[in-house]
């Protein structure tokens, strides 16, 4: 080809129609995401909280499966075997040491699984104990967290979507719980009900786990359902001023309908942090009332009894206090960076 | 307006209020009369153009007569019915449905395509089998213009046009007689507006609908009505053909309003004068006494401050709310 002036140089000749092939070849259709996808992208891209997740995940089946597994009980006071002289050498063992009867098996060339954390004045197995109360801990803080979900939920969606007198009914309400001094109110709801509830549960299902975790759910339900309500109230206020709640409704949706299908699956993301957060903090209150002993009953521990009953041996065994301390430290401090990172990859102010 | 009732008559409105009460200062409440005594008919199969300025009550029109918002009072006739009672407000909400102005939050984020379009369908419980459902979106959504492939997509892949397509699919979801489009285009740029207003041409003559269509873009009405009411201030001042309206404005607003639709023909656009009020729309709160054009209107005389103008057929099918029409048009 020569060279024109006031030319491209292009050769036409390498132009070609795109044949049907070419062309659909070229049409990338992105794939179809969900929020839900979307969400769990950026969430896994942020470090933090999926290191935290892991510990979580790592903890949690831990509790489950670690008192399934292992040879001691939580209530089992290792000396005393029936029929025998208490056996005081199982009192107060450091980490790694055994009592005179586990000695002679070691001797006789038995394995005997080791007391990781020692045992605590009775003789009992202190790792299983540190674990179990992580299982109670959990637990209290799963299931309260539901309760305050589930109250909150229900009456906030209905305040927001309602409107008019029925808001103004439920949000007075949820003023009065809220100007209470909550620690005060948890303390003497739970001594009352600890009261009321210890004859009432006898022979029960619910007698197994104790009346002081019953009462402390019904504290939670009482009393901690209300910024949930609040905060729930709040969105729905400005979702259903969105057009498609106007046309769910000129299409005749009834308002459990529009609260159920448009509504709340808007505000998931809101739902879904702030029970995050609230695990913590229902963990953390477990752990107040146990420490002033209102908590779990006797021989059950949770990690704020185990901290309180190590109080009285701090100067011998420091780390009887240490080992829970730890140990809801990193359960709150997971949850807590876990509920920011949800927070951060759902949040839909945050999309770019 | 007479009151023998019309065989033609989709929708009849009479004395349509609709008042909202606004808060001012603590405990006291004002009436918004957002609209205010206002009666007319909508043809089977015509399509009833309604203009007016921001604020003037046309989108508060279009809801009251879906029962969006309880009428404060007057009467809403469908097809021979009163649509006042629950049960009949439940069949007359699968007659008549909506397209919504904004596309962007009248589909809800959370829903796939083939959901939002077939909600109506799952409120109304119009469907026997998932494979009818199935079919009848793939069907909505091949007149709309829309790939089946897009069903199982959600509404923020879409573009602001396409987004309007899904709406007017829902709309058309429980195969309805009448739709209310509440500046339906308003919220697109132009070449999708063409797009958009001729798809609501071509569905009106398949499918055989009524349209009302609320729009404050003049030169869109003109193109898709029929016939054309003007409204001023929650009432309606002018009410007539379209072709009329454009031609022969009576009222002195609606001359006011088409003087400003722009001409493309700038010789034209030179020749036209221009027709501009004094002053801003007042609050509907402190709406005048009277006619309510009379503080903005070059005509007013004292009479006007003490009786609102009745709307009067003026010419065959040409109604106007004004004292002074012969002045006006002298």
């Amino acid at each position: 080809m020569e060279n024109k002036m006031f030319s491209a140089q292009v050769d036409l000749d390498d132009f070609m129609p795109a044949s049907d092939k070419e062309k659909e070849y070229m049409v990338q259709m992105r794939p179809s995401t969900t929020f839900f996808k979307d969400g769990v992208k950026r969430l896994l891209k942020n470090k933090v909280a999926t290191v935290c997740f892991f510990i979580i995940v790592i903890i949690t089946l831990a509790a489950i499966i670690i008192p399934i597994v292992w040879p001691y009980s939580y209530d089992q006071m290792l000396g005393m075997t029936p029929g025998k002289p208490v056996d005081n050498s199982f009192n107060n063992l450091a980490p790694f040491k055994y009592g005179r009867s586990e000695m002679r098996r070691i001797a006789n060339g038995e394995t005997v699984i080791p007391h990781i954390f020692g045992t605590d004045a009775q003789g009992r197995d202190y790792f299983i104990r540190v674990v179990y109360g992580t299982r109670i801990s959990l637990a209290v803080g799963f299931f309260a967290s539901i309760i305050v979900l589930i109250i909150g939920m229900t009456v906030g969606s209905v305040a927001g979507y309602c409107g008019g007198a029925v808001d103004l009914v439920i949000m007075r309400i949820v003023d009065i719980i809220y100007s209470l001094p909550d620690m005060l109110m948890v303390i003497l709801l739970s001594s009352v009900l600890k009261v009321v509830m210890e004859g009432a549960l006898d022979g029960t299902v619910l007698a197994k786990i104790g009346s002081n975790i019953i009462s402390l759910f019904i504290v939670f339900g009482v009393l901690y359902w209300v910024s949930m309500a609040r905060l729930i109230r709040g969105q729905i206020l400005s979702l259903r001023e969105q057009e498609y709640v106007l046309a769910a409704r000129a299409a005749g949706a009834p308002g459990k309908w529009i609260i159920l299908k448009h509504l709340i699956p808007n505000c998931f993301s809101v739902i879904i942090i702030s029970t995050a957060l609230q695990i913590p903090s229902a963990i953390f209150t477990e752990s107040y009332l146990s420490f002033l002993g209102l908590g779990v009953n006797a021989p059950m521990p949770s990690l704020g009894s185990l901290a309180s009953d190590a109080l009285n041996g701090i100067t011998s065994y420091p780390y009887r206090l240490i080992i829970p301390a730890i140990v809801i430290s990193l359960i709150v401090l997971s949850l807590n960076l876990f509920g920011d990172g949800l927070r951060d990859a759902f949040d839909p102010k945050l999309n770019a | 307006m007479s009151d023998v009732r019309n065989e033609n008559n989709l929708v009849d409105i009479k004395n349509l209020k609709q008042y909202f009460n606004v808060n001012v200062g603590f405990f006291k409440s004002k009436p918004l009369k957002a609209v205010d005594d206002v009666s007319f008919s909508i043809k089977r199969g015509e399509t009833l153009g309604l203009v007016g300025e921001s604020g003037c009550g046309k989108t508060t029109v279009g809801r009251t007569i879906l029962n969006l918002y309880k009428p404060t009072s007057g009467e809403i006739w469908y097809d021979g019915k009163l649509i006042k009672s629950p049960e009949s407000i439940k069949e007359f909400r699968k007659k008549a449905t909506m397209v919504f102005q904004d596309p962007y939050s009248s589909l809800n984020p959370r829903m796939t395509v083939s959901d939002i379009i077939a909600e109506p369908l799952d409120i109304h419980n119009m469907y026997k089998t998932k494979e009818e459902r199935r079919d009848r979106v793939l069907q909505l959504m091949e007149y709309v213009g829309l790939n089946s492939e897009h069903a199982s997509r959600y509404a923020h892949e879409f573009s602001g046009g396409q987004r309007q397509r899904i709406g007017i699919a829902r709309s058309l979801a429980v195969n309805p007689e009448f739709i209310v489009c509440d500046e339906p285009v308003s919220a697109l740029d132009v070449s999708i507006q063409a797009q958009v207003i001729n798809m609501f041409d071509e569905l009106q003559e398949k499918l055989g609908l009524t349209y009302l269509f609320i729009a404050h873009d003049l030169l869109v009405v003109r193109h898709i009505s029929d016939r054309i009411a003007v409204m001023y201030l929650g009432k309606m001042v002018e009410l007539a053909d379209a072709e009329t309206i454009y031609n022969r404005p009576l009222h002195p607003y609606s001359i006011s309003l088409l003087s400003a639709v722009p001409v493309p023909d700038p010789k034209i656009a030179r020749a036209n004068k221009r027709v501009v009020l004094k002053g801003d729309i007042p609050s509907p709160l402190n709406a005048p006494s009277g006619c309510p054009f009379r503080t903005r209107c070059p005509y007013a005389k004292e009479d006007c401050a003490l009786s609102m103008p009745q709307f009067k057929e003026v010419e065959k099918g040409h109604f106007v709310a004004c004292h002074h029409i012969e002045d006006v048009n002298a």
